[in-house]
């Protein structure tokens, strides 16, 4: 067996590919966040909880009327975007104009109830969900057997990366977007409803965090605290990648997860903070992060 | 401001637990447990149902005095089972508390009981420093511990061949004490420890751990974990094709974990048990009117509760008084014959000795009836199982 550095190739390629998987849940959400902040200027430190609810709304989907996996990536997101939207309208939009210390602040508390009131009526041990039928199995890699589920993770996630940096970056919709951040005043001048844009961003920010959260649930056990660990370092993603990077977003996730995953190889130890060692060197040296526009 | 003052006192009565003022009239019984994390299914909400069985066949009454049940969930949190411990020592003049799972819990509630001259009976956690270095003169360390759990389990499935071991600990003092245990056995019958990788409690994805456990090219896939922490790793290990090249080892395993994890999975673990359900006429009949009123089979932990609960009623009866010393004393001069255990002493240490029980799981065409899942491999005696006295307990020299 060929080794690098002492290590054999099977090791390193089959932790790199969990890390992928990590990375691809990274990307998701560190995009929501990119999003949500790149058109609204909001921290938004609830992402976290969107995921929670994201994979809860699955569970209880299946639990309480029999939604299949399938339905529930559809319907799931929809949910909890239509949340985002209604938190948006009668929460973050108060704060228009105010310090952004009160859009974090905000966020923050919201996270904290959204998550202890998931721990009150579900307890703290997580609830197990099914893989679906159709992605049990696995694939022999040969270094590896990796799970068809999380082979379907990695794909789904770069599909729906790309179809959300595409939308963003090239067309219409995402234009008007993006000059919504850039002047809203004077595009509200132009007759766009920037209000609406503003609610329907955060509601698609949110989304993709709920999205991220269904495709985890057959992953991890859903729990209330799920979101919690996460959240802290996507937030080091986005800033490793630049705050308002949708394209930073996605390859720093990508990239850390990797970097994560040949962590867990090397010096398992230092795994958990590797990503917050890289965000330091990063602030250090390029503060606008790797990506950023400033 | 009144109304906000109204408020508050309204949030402070309504958020403190409702104490029941306990006058010398009362022998008070307290549970603390993980009631709502991964060890809740092990002892939990079925542990206070088999304290209350024991209560109403020992009469509800003792001495004269009615028997009330105080419980409370430790969320796993060692400060929190300390704190409520003290408290009903403190405020409801608690007489005896049983312990629930988690060993770190359980050390720091042992020091309480040492505190508060409280008789302590650890049911659920597995740490055998809870009868050496953390013992104390009040402590009984009823059910199992870390050295029965290696001396059953980790010799079986050494001496079936599983000769190099990899080990995915639960990072705290269980896990490791377990570790430690299970390595001794199989260093001691000529086998080897390649390494361990530490999980954190109650962890949600196991897939990087279990890869590098693969990585050493281990036999066997010791899991020094419980719970769902253990139905879990196994579960992972099974998705990444693991279990195909290493033997997974239970080192603890309860009935319910076997239960949700299916035969069709579990089949052919080798574990180790305090007792089992369908042992013998006087076991079943337990699980009979157990299984009526929770739906499930009991596991050891459970019918522990129920012996223990016994135990010390008994032990109160006898000496006429819940003098504290008193009852200890009679504690460690009686044996325990019940459905639980038969010829059980609680040694100098605090350790009940009993026999224990190594099975194997049974695969799904052995298993005839629901819940029959263990067919019996060896029965070890308490000696045997739980080792000599070690020394490491001021309370009991060599």
């Amino acid at each position: 067996m060929s080794e690098i550095f002492g290590i054999p190739v099977a090791v390193i390629l089959g932790q790199l590919t969990l890390g992928l998987v990590n990375g691809s849940f990274y990307a998701l959400l560190s995009l929501g966040l990119a999003v949500i902040f790149g058109l609204m200027g909001v921290v938004n430190f609830a992402h976290g909880a969107f995921y929670t609810l994201g994979a809860f709304a699955a569970l209880l989907g299946l639990q309480w009327f029999g939604l299949n996996y399938w339905l529930a990536l559809l319907i799931a997101p929809l949910l909890v975007g239509l949340l985002g939207v209604v938190v948006e309208r009668l929460l973050l939009r108060r704060l228009n104009g105010l310090d952004p210390l009160y859009g974090l602040l905000l966020t923050f508390g919201l996270a904290l109830i959204v998550e202890g009131s998931l721990h009150q009526v579900f307890g703290s041990t997580g609830h197990s969900y099914p893989v679906p039928q159709s992605l049990a199995g696995a694939l022999n890699l040969g270094f590896m057997i990796l799970p068809l589920y999380r082979a379907w993770v990695i794909l789904a996630s770069v599909v729906v990366c790309f179809t959300t940096w595409f939308v963003i970056e090239r067309t219409r919709l995402g234009t008007t977007l993006r000059a919504a951040t850039a002047n809203a005043a004077l595009l509200q001048a132009f007759g766009v409803n920037v209000p609406v844009l503003k609610a329907l961003s955060y509601g698609g920010g949110v989304a993709l965090a709920a999205l991220a959260g269904v495709l985890a649930s057959p992953i991890v056990l859903v729990n209330s605290h799920m979101g919690t660990s996460l959240v802290i370092v996507v937030f080091a993603v986005v800033v490793i990648g630049g705050m308002g990077s949708i394209f930073g977003a996605i390859v720093s996730g990508l990239a850390l997860g990797l970097i994560e995953g040949f962590t867990k190889v090397i010096y398992p130890e230092a795994s958990n903070i590797v990503v917050f060692v890289i965000m330091a060197v990063v602030l250090i040296l390029r503060p606008a992060g790797l990506f950023g526009r400033e | 401001m009144k109304v906000t003052t109204a408020a508050m006192v309204a949030a402070a009565v309504l958020t403190s637990p409702c104490a029941a003022w306990a006058a010398g009239d009362e022998v008070v019984i307290g549970d603390i447990d993980d009631m709502s994390g991964v060890y809740a299914d092990v002892m939990g909400a079925g542990g206070v149902e088999a304290i209350k069985m024991a209560i109403a066949d020992f009469g509800g009454t003792v001495l004269n005095k009615k028997i009330v049940t105080l419980v409370a969930d430790h969320q796993n949190k060692p400060d929190i089972g300390a704190s409520k411990f003290r408290e009903w020592a403190d405020q409801n003049g608690l007489n005896l508390l049983l312990g629930g799972s988690n060993t770190g819990v359980n050390i720091a509630m042992a020091k309480v009981a040492a505190a508060k001259k409280v008789p302590y009976f650890a049911i659920g956690p597995g740490g055998a420093s809870l009868t050496n270095e953390d013992c104390t003169a009040y402590s009984v360390h009823y059910v199992y511990d870390t050295t029965a759990l290696a001396n059953g389990t980790a010799t079986a499935i050494v001496n079936a061949g599983g000769k190099s071991w990899f080990y995915l600990t639960a990072d705290y003092a269980f896990g490791t004490q377990l570790q430690t245990a299970a390595s001794k056995v199989v260093e001691s019958h000529g086998g080897k420890n390649l390494g361990a990788v530490r999980v954190p409690l109650g962890a949600s994805d196991f897939s990087s751990f279990l890869l590098q456990a693969q990585a050493s090219g281990a036999q066997v896939l010791g899991l020094a974990n419980a719970g769902t922490d253990f139905s879990n790793s196994l579960k992972a290990a099974n998705e990444f094709g693991i279990t195909a090249k290493m033997k997974p080892a239970a080192l603890l395993a309860f009935l319910s974990d076997v239960h949700s994890i299916g035969l069709q999975a579990a089949q052919g673990l080798y574990l180790t048990t305090a007792w089992y359900w369908d042992l013998n006429p006087e076991t079943r009949a337990f699980a009979k009117r157990y299984f009526a009123k929770m739906n499930r089979e009991p596991t050891m932990d459970q019918a522990g509760a129920y012996s223990a609960t016994m135990t010390y009623l008994k032990a109160v009866k006898a000496v006429g008084s819940t003098d504290p010393e008193k009852v200890m004393a009679e504690l460690k001069r009686t044996k325990i014959n019940d459905m639980f255990a038969k010829g059980g002493y609680i040694r100098a240490d605090g350790a009940m000795i009993h026999d224990m029980y190594v099975m194997q799981v049974k695969t799904p065409q052995e298993s005839k009836y629901p819940w029959d899942y263990y067919k019996l491999v060896k029965t070890m005696s308490g000696e045997e199982a739980f080792g000599p006295i070690t020394g490491l307990c001021p309370l009991a020299p060599k």
